[in-house]
C-alpha cells in the first residue's frame, strides 16, 4: 500500500514534525510515569505494610481505580482546571503540565495497586527476618521497595505504557494543539479523521516500536534482577 | 562476646501462650543460663518454636512474665534467632551479611571487614558475590547463622537449624555452633534430632504437649531420664 511506504519514508527521513510529536509524548508520558511512581510506590508500600481498619475497602477500590476510563478523568482534570474551576488561577489547560496531571491521576492507581500486592507478597516472606533484626517500619519500607526493585521497574513500565498509549484524558486537557499538546495518540486520531493515513501510520509504528521496546525492557530488567539478586 | 548481665538469665515464669482456643504454652517456669547450649526437645507441636520466639520477645506472653537479666520488655538488641526456614534476602551472599550488620548499628566503615570475618567462621569465604538464593540449602543455613551473628549476640536462638540437611551439611552447620559456643554466646537450640542435642548441648529442656516434662544436664537426660515422657521420648516412642 503506498500509505505504508509513505509512512515508512516519515519514520526513516527523520520527519521534524513527526518527531516533535513523538519527544512530546514521551516527555508528557515519561513525567506522568516518575510522578506517579513517587506518589504510587509509597502510598503501596504503605498499604502493604499497615493493618488500619477499613484496608480492604481500600486495595478493592484502588484495584477499581485501575480501570479508570482516561476521558473521565480527563473530564474531571479539565473541570478543575478551567478558568472557573477551582484550580483555574494555575492557567495550565491545554498545556503539557494539564496533561501531564492528568496522566499522572490515571496511573498512579495503577502503580500503586501493583506495588501493593508485589511489596505485600515480598512482606509475608521477610516479616519474621526483619522482625528478628530489629528493622524499624522506614526501614521494612525501604528494605522491601529495593529487594522488589526489579519487580516495580516492571510496574512503573506498565504504567507508562498506559499512559503512552492513552488518547481521552490528553485530548480534552491538552486540546491537540499543533506544535504544543499534540502526542502521537491524538495525532493519530486526528490525522485518520483527515485521511492523512502516511502520518498517522508513522505514529503508530513509532508507538508500537516503543511499547516494543518498553516490554523488552521490562523483560530485561527481570532477567537482570534474576541473576545479580537471585 | 560475652553475654552481659541486661540479657541473661532468660526468666519465664508461669508462662503460657495461647493462639485463639489452642494452648500452645501451658504455664512454663524455666531459666535460660550462660553457660552451654541448652537443647530444647520435644515431639512436633510440642511449642519448641512458640518458646523460642518467647525468649527471643517476638510474641508476648497470654500470662505470665519473662525477662532478660531481670529485666522485662527489653528491645532484642543482642538477642538473635536463626528461623528453621530461613528467608534470604534478595541480594548477594555478602549483599545479605551487609544488610544485617547495618541493621545492627555497624558503621559503614566497619562492615567490609566484619563482613569477611562472619564469612570465614561459617565457611563461606569466596562466595560473598552470589546471590544469597542460589546457595544451596546448608550454605543458606551457615549464611543466616553469619546473619544472626552480625548483631553480636550475647544469645543465639536457633530453630531446628539442621532440618532437611544431609549429613554433612549438618556436621557444617553444627561446627559453627560449636566455633559461636567457644566465643561465649549462650546458645539455645530447638530441635528434634536427639544426636545433635547429644553432641551439643549441656542442658536439656524435653517439651511436651506445651508443657516442660523435665530438665536435666544433657548426660543426665540421656542415660537416665526420670519421667515417663522423657524415657519414651529417649526410646523414640513419644511421637506426639
Amino acid at each position: 500500500m503506498p500509505e505504508n511506504a509513505s509512512a515508512l519514508q516519515l519514520v526513516l527521513s527523520g520527519d521534524p514534525a513527526l518527531y516533535a510529536i513523538v519527544r512530546l509524548s514521551l516527555f508528557v508520558s515519561l513525567s506522568a510515569a516518575i510522578l506517579a511512581a513517587l506518589i504510587g510506590v509509597p502510598f503501596g508500600a504503605l498499604i502493604a505494610l499497615t493493618r488500619f481498619r477499613g484496608r480492604e475497602g481500600v486495595i478493592v477500590t484502588l484495584n477499581a481505580l485501575m480501570g479508570l476510563p482516561p476521558v473521565v478523568v480527563g473530564l474531571a482534570v479539565f473541570l478543575l482546571l478551567s478558568r472557573s474551576g477551582p484550580l483555574g488561577s494555575w492557567g495550565i489547560l491545554f498545556t503539557p503540565q494539564a496533561m501531564i496531571i492528568a496522566q499522572t491521576i490515571l496511573i498512579a492507581p495503577i502503580i500503586a495497586a501493583l506495588s501493593r500486592q508485589t511489596l505485600e507478597d515480598l512482606w509475608l516472606e521477610y516479616r519474621d527476618e526483619l522482625a528478628a533484626m530489629d528493622v524499624g517500619p522506614l526501614g521494612r519500607i525501604a528494605t522491601l521497595i529495593w529487594d522488589a526493585r526489579f519487580s516495580l521497574v516492571t510496574t512503573l513500565l506498565a504504567g507508562f505504557g498506559r499512559a503512552a498509549a492513552e488518547v481521552g484524558a490528553v485530548i480534552i486537557v491538552g486540546g491537540n494543539i499543533d506544535g504544543f499538546t499534540r502526542t502521537m495518540t491524538t495525532a493519530i486520531a486526528l490525522e485518520t479523521s483527515k485521511g492523512d493515513l502516511p502520518l498517522a501510520i508513522g505514529l503508530g509504528m513509532v508507538l508500537l516500536t516503543i511499547v516494543l521496546i518498553v516490554n523488552a525492557l521490562a523483560w530485561g530488567t527481570r532477567g537482570l534482577g534474576q541473576r545479580f539478586a537471585g | 562476646m560475652r553475654a552481659p548481665v541486661s540479657e541473661l538469665p532468660i526468666n519465664l515464669e508461669d508462662v503460657s501462650v495461647t493462639a485463639g482456643a489452642v494452648t500452645v504454652l501451658d504455664r512454663i517456669s524455666l531459666t535460660i543460663a550462660s553457660g552451654a547450649p541448652t537443647a530444647l526437645i520435644g515431639p512436633n507441636g510440642s511449642g519448641k518454636t512458640t518458646l523460642l520466639r518467647l525468649a527471643m520477645g517476638l510474641i508476648e506472653p497470654t500470662r505470665g512474665r519473662v525477662s532478660w537479666g531481670g529485666v522485662e520488655h527489653t528491645p532484642p538488641v543482642r538477642r538473635a534467632l536463626m528461623f528453621q526456614r530461613p528467608v534470604m534476602l534478595h541480594r548477594s551472599t555478602a549483599g545479605n551479611l551487609r544488610y544485617a550488620l547495618a541493621a545492627a548499628g555497624v558503621s559503614r566503615d566497619a562492615r567490609g571487614t566484619r563482613c569477611e570475618e562472619l564469612l570465614a567462621l561459617v565457611g563461606l569465604s569466596g562466595l560473598g558475590e552470589r546471590p544469597a538464593r542460589k546457595l544451596s540449602g546448608g550454605e543458606q543455613q551457615r549464611l543466616a547463622l553469619a546473619r544472626a551473628l552480625a548483631k553480636g549476640p550475647a544469645v543465639l536462638f536457633l530453630d531446628e537449624p539442621t532440618a532437611s540437611l544431609d549429613p554433612a551439611a549438618t556436621k557444617a552447620v553444627e561446627d559453627v555452633i560449636g566455633a559461636v559456643t567457644a566465643l561465649g554466646i549462650k546458645v539455645v537450640i530447638a530441635t528434634h534430632d536427639l544426636g545433635q542435642a547429644r553432641r551439643l548441648a549441656g542442658e536439656v529442656v524435653l517439651l511436651h504437649r506445651g508443657r516442660v516434662a523435665e530438665i536435666a544436664p544433657a548426660e543426665k537426660f540421656f542415660s537416665n531420664p526420670k519421667t515417663n515422657e522423657a524415657r519414651r521420648f529417649v526410646a523414640g516412642e513419644l511421637l506426639v
